[in-house]
């Protein structure tokens, strides 16, 4: 039994899970990290055009694509380690071509909202520690995040709050969840209006109450003015936020709001805002070429040096203008997740796959190189959502090589081949 | 790759060795210095550095230059990204205006002849984030100082009187966190801002806990100097960036009269300009700076570092994440904050400092008059990267400091308001050449205690930086604008030997080195075991799975004591 093992499926990243290698079984996992963590189908072997090659071969033809593209994508990125991330940066820096991460398509206008007001956050664990008030707005981790609640924001017993009786925990979403039912309270919106219902909980909290209606967004006043209440008199809270608010109308706009409805709070007293990420390594997605290359996605470097624009730059939107060539697709999934005219022209162009599993993109890749399973097979760091690092171990030995490993030849040969 | 070389006629200034710009020879093998005798039978390259400066690479004791805060402002400040320095080729795109990507980092500091450059601020928790982005800066050597002055095992064990334990916590600590010191900040201050607050005074109880900035000081003083680490305390006093600080700030460099070390300070005051504030508000703020440097020159045990604002934009991150908030609510600026579970916090808050804003021309002054009054062995040239502005700026520093007369020249472009509130248009002092290089070489190696850097005696690191400069044919007085451009580019810099840039072009990406303190073997791990395994119940992270090892680093380095 191998202890202190290290999840490598969703943002929460708990690192008390045990393995059982003899059994091939985890323990204290939830069951979507269970799964991951349980024999599953795996792409058998590189194949190019659907036939089995060697991984020497394999790489070499997929330097021989992206070298070749005058302007590849290299996308994904969220379900690895830091270490591949890195090497990915590098790697489309060398070719000159788009660099861009799962979060483009889920929480990156949180990032934008960064851009416009910051945000004031804090560590799960301070989270965990001091958090009386804490509302899920538009997130579900009990079913996203199924230990999240008991590890950090629910039920977890913190130093200076005990246990849950000590805090109040709140959901705002536009259905009853999972979570709502653990909730003190839940309050019911309708679609697309975070964003008045937080222009309208900052009225109230600056004293401006007379200029609210007696419904917003579905919510009356007197429950707004309750809510209001119950977020000046915490002592310190937390709104996790998740896509119901990247994703509805609004977008960036809803959290930007978010954060100046934080800064207002923080006059009086202590609030924290962030983001409830969804994939292990979705934040080091980000992170790794913030530091290597200045932005956390949608970054071309087909001028050799890197420049950000989203409504340009980001992978569907790149898919869609067929302003790429060729595409490296690693630890995601876009052909199951992106729209028909971005998927259109990933058929249409050469497309590289790396990954452990078989998935939508597997079927229109004409490279497949199958990887280790980091977290399982291969070690590697991961940023917690809350951008938390944790080193995620090799628990089992294995034949595929490593993401790290698999790039590392592969930015070798672009090299070899440019000279 | 690791040529001997003969750095040949040079004009060498070194001070920790006493040579004051004398014509000498340099001799280098294995990425040290060495005798000439060393070199027989040798591949030997010969630079000819005739006429020219021929010091030790530069240390930046205090710049923040990886972690989360930093890539924070990254991401928070895309309008900083567009200065592209330089485009993928053989070297490493590199963009960034005051916020650097890491290559960029690496190599500016190299064009400069900085050498070595030292992390002022982890979070102990996200001390792997700080690695990792230190292990992506090509060229330079580097460390990073973990913080302690809010950390509840540090609070719990000062209140306690636990001086044992304490040891033990900070040995484990660095260990755990490939940290190099102990560093400070706003001690006491940043826990009660997790409930709003801040501290006001050396002598304010920390919220939950029996006990004050006070003796949270001295206790990790005290802790610092029985370990015996190479670095004193790094502190970044209470108070941080409010009219009338300067009192708490003197306050705090008298803790230090207690104790005593041969070696070196037991006390650094860092980036002392945004703490020497006097006045009671905005409008009546003024220098406190010259009772401060009196302070300072009047103490055999403390030294300082500048923390010179620049005009310009600047971006201020801090653990001091209650100033952080002050700012923001100043500036009206966007606003970043990073509690971190029981450990401390952080904020981020992009600022610039305009010339005719009477408070930041006030600011710009105060630093250059901590550096004028202060004993040239005491003070360092920092701009607390990227708090008070850009590294790249530093020769603009040295040679103000050097020049009444381009002070004159800045002087007129400032807000008027710095005549009336600060000393510095009367302040005649004008440094030597030897003294700003040891206060930019040889002063920093020795405060954080790194025999082998800062100098270039026989057996120091090959880390040399040669400028087109002859320091017996200079008017560092009325030679300004030379002295500036002398030092924004060094003819040559050489890093363990090996030649990384020359004329401002980079030649070999070369990987420098981690430096870390391990303390553990002075010390009793047992003695915390318990609470260990008591406390990081409220850990978000088992402890485990808690701290770096040293295989994880790119090239660790590491020091036993």
């Amino acid at each position: 039994m191998v202890e202190n093992v290290i999840c490598t499926f969703c943002g929460s990243v708990c690192d008390d899970g045990q393995f059982d290698i003899e059994q091939f079984k985890s323990k204290k996992l939830c069951k979507l990290g269970s799964s991951k963590f349980s024999k599953k189908e795996r792409i058998k072997a590189p194949m190019i055009d659907g036939k089995e090659v060697s991984y020497e071969k394999a790489i070499e033809k997929a330097a021989e694509i992206l070298v070749n593209a005058k302007k590849p994508l290299l996308y994904g990125w969220a379900s690895t380690v830091n270490e591949a991330i890195r090497l990915g940066v590098i790697l489309t820096e060398k070719v000159r071509g788009i660099y861009d991460q799962c979060a483009s398509v889920c929480h990156a206008p949180g990032t934008l909202a960064v851009i416009e007001e910051g945000l004031p956050g804090g560590s799960l664990g301070a989270i965990k520690n001091r958090a009386d008030v804490v509302i899920f707005w538009g997130a579900n981790p009990m079913e996203a995040h199924p230990r999240h609640g008991m590890r950090y924001s629910i039920s977890a017993k913190g130093l200076l709050i005990k246990d849950r009786k000590q805090r109040k925990v709140i959901v705002v979403d536009v259905r009853p969840t999972k979570t709502a039912k653990l909730a003190d309270d839940f309050i019911q919106i309708k679609p697309g209006y975070d964003y008045p219902i937080i222009s309208a909980l900052r009225a109230i909290i600056s004293g401006n109450a007379d200029v609210v209606p007696d419904e917003v967004g579905g919510v009356s006043k007197e429950k707004l003015m309750e809510l209001a209440e119950t977020m000046k008199n915490a002592k310190y809270g937390a709104i996790l936020y998740g896509l119901g608010v990247t994703q509805s109308r609004g977008r960036d706009r809803n959290i930007e709001n978010a954060v100046k409805l934080i800064q207002l709070l923080n006059r009086t007293t202590r609030w924290v805002i962030w983001p409830m990420r969804g994939h292990y390594n979705v934040v080091g997605a980000g992170e790794v070429p913030a530091w290597e290359a200045g932005y956390q996605y949608a970054i071309d470097f087909s001028r050799g040096y890197p420049r950000f624009s989203p409504a340009e730059f980001s992978a569907v939107e790149v898919l869609k203008r067929k302003d790429c060539d060729a595409a490296l697709i690693i630890a995601s999934d876009p052909a199951a997740h992106f729209p028909k005219a971005a998927v259109k022209h990933l058929k249409d162009i050469p497309v590289i796959q790396i990954d452990p599993f078989p998935n939508m993109t597997t079927l229109l890749a004409n490279v497949v190189i199958p990887s280790a399973v980091a977290g399982l097979e291969a070690e590697g760091t991961a940023y917690r959502m809350d951008g938390i690092p944790l080193r995620v171990k090799k628990v089992v030995d294995s034949e595929y090589w490593s993401d790290e490993q698999i790039l590392e030849k592969l930015l070798e040969k672009v090299e070899e081949f440019k000279g | 790759m690791h040529h001997a070389l003969h750095i040949k006629n040079g004009i060498v200034i070194d001070p920790k060795n006493g040579v004051k710009a004398e014509k000498m020879d340099i001799f280098v093998k294995n990425g040290k210095i060495v005798e000439e005798s060393e070199l027989k039978g040798e591949d030997v390259k010969v630079i000819d550095a005739t006429n020219k400066l021929v010091v030790a690479g530069g240390v930046d004791m205090h710049a923040h230059i990886a972690g989360s805060k930093m890539n924070t402002g990254r991401t928070m400040r895309p309008e900083e990204m567009r200065v592209v320095r330089n485009i993928a080729n053989k070297f490493r795109a590199a963009i960034g205006r005051v916020l650097l990507t890491s290559p960029a980092i690496g190599y500016e500091y190299t064009k400069m002849g900085y050498t070595s450059v030292f992390e002022a601020a982890q979070p102990p928790i996200g001390a792997l984030h700080t690695h990792e982005e230190l292990d992506a800066i090509p060229m330079l050597d580097k460390a990073a100082l973990p913080v302690f002055g809010n950390w509840h095992f540090v609070l719990k064990y000062v209140a306690e009187k636990e001086m044992e334990k304490l040891k033990a916590f900070i040995a484990w600590a660095i260990e755990r966190t490939k940290g190099f010191g102990v560093k400070v900040v706003n001690p006491g201050g940043v826990e009660a801002w997790m409930y709003g607050g801040n501290v006001s005074s050396l002598d304010d109880q920390v919220p939950g806990f029996n006990v004050t900035p006070r003796e949270i000081i001295l206790s990790l003083i005290q802790a610092t100097e029985e370990l015996k680490l190479n670095h004193s305390v790094h502190l970044h006093c209470n108070r941080l960036g409010v009219p009338g600080n300067y009192e708490t700030t003197i306050e705090s460099i008298r803790l230090a009269s207690k104790f005593s070390n041969d070696a070196r300070q037991v006390l650094h005051v860092t980036h002392v300009q945004f703490n020497s504030y006097a006045g009671d508000s905005w409008r009546t703020v003024a220098s406190g700076a010259e009772e401060i440097a009196k302070t300072v020159n009047a103490m055999d045990n403390v030294t300082i570092d500048m923390g010179q604002p620049i005009f310009g934009h600047a971006t201020a991150m801090t653990g001091d994440a209650p100033f952080q908030f002050t700012l923001h609510r100043l500036t009206g600026s966007r606003w970043s904050n990073k509690d971190s579970e029981v450990e401390g916090g952080a904020g981020i808050v992009p600022i610039a400092y305009l010339p005719k804003n009477p408070v930041h021309a006030l600011q710009w002054a105060i630093g250059m008059e901590l550096g004028l009054l202060t004993d040239s062995d005491k003070v360092v040239l920092t701009t607390d990267y990227p708090n008070g502005g850009p590294f790249t700026e530093y020769p603009y520093i040295m040679a103000m400091l050097m020049s009444r007369k381009m002070r004159e020249g800045e002087l007129e472009k400032v807000s008027p308001f710095v005549q009336k509130a600060s000393n510095l248009p009367a302040i005649d002092v004008e440094k030597t050449l030897e003294e700003v290089i040891h206060m930019t070489r040889s002063l920093p190696a020795r405060i954080l205690g790194l025999p082998n850097k800062g100098h270039l005696g026989i057996g120091a690191d090959a880390d040399i930086a040669i400028y087109d400069l002859d320091p017996l044919n200079v008017d560092t007085s009325n030679d300004f604008e030379k002295i500036y451009k002398t030092f924004k580019t060094a003819v040559y810099t050489i890093k363990d030997g090996i030649i990384v840039a020359k004329d401002g072009n980079l030649v070999e990406e070369y990987w420098g080195k981690t430096y870390w303190v391990d303390a553990t073997g002075r010390v009793d791990l047992e003695a915390i075991k318990a609470d260990l395994e008591d406390y990081f119940r409220y850990y978000s992270v088992e402890l485990q799975n808690y701290g770096v090892e040293e295989s994880w680093l790119k090239k660790p380095e590491r020091i036993v004591i």
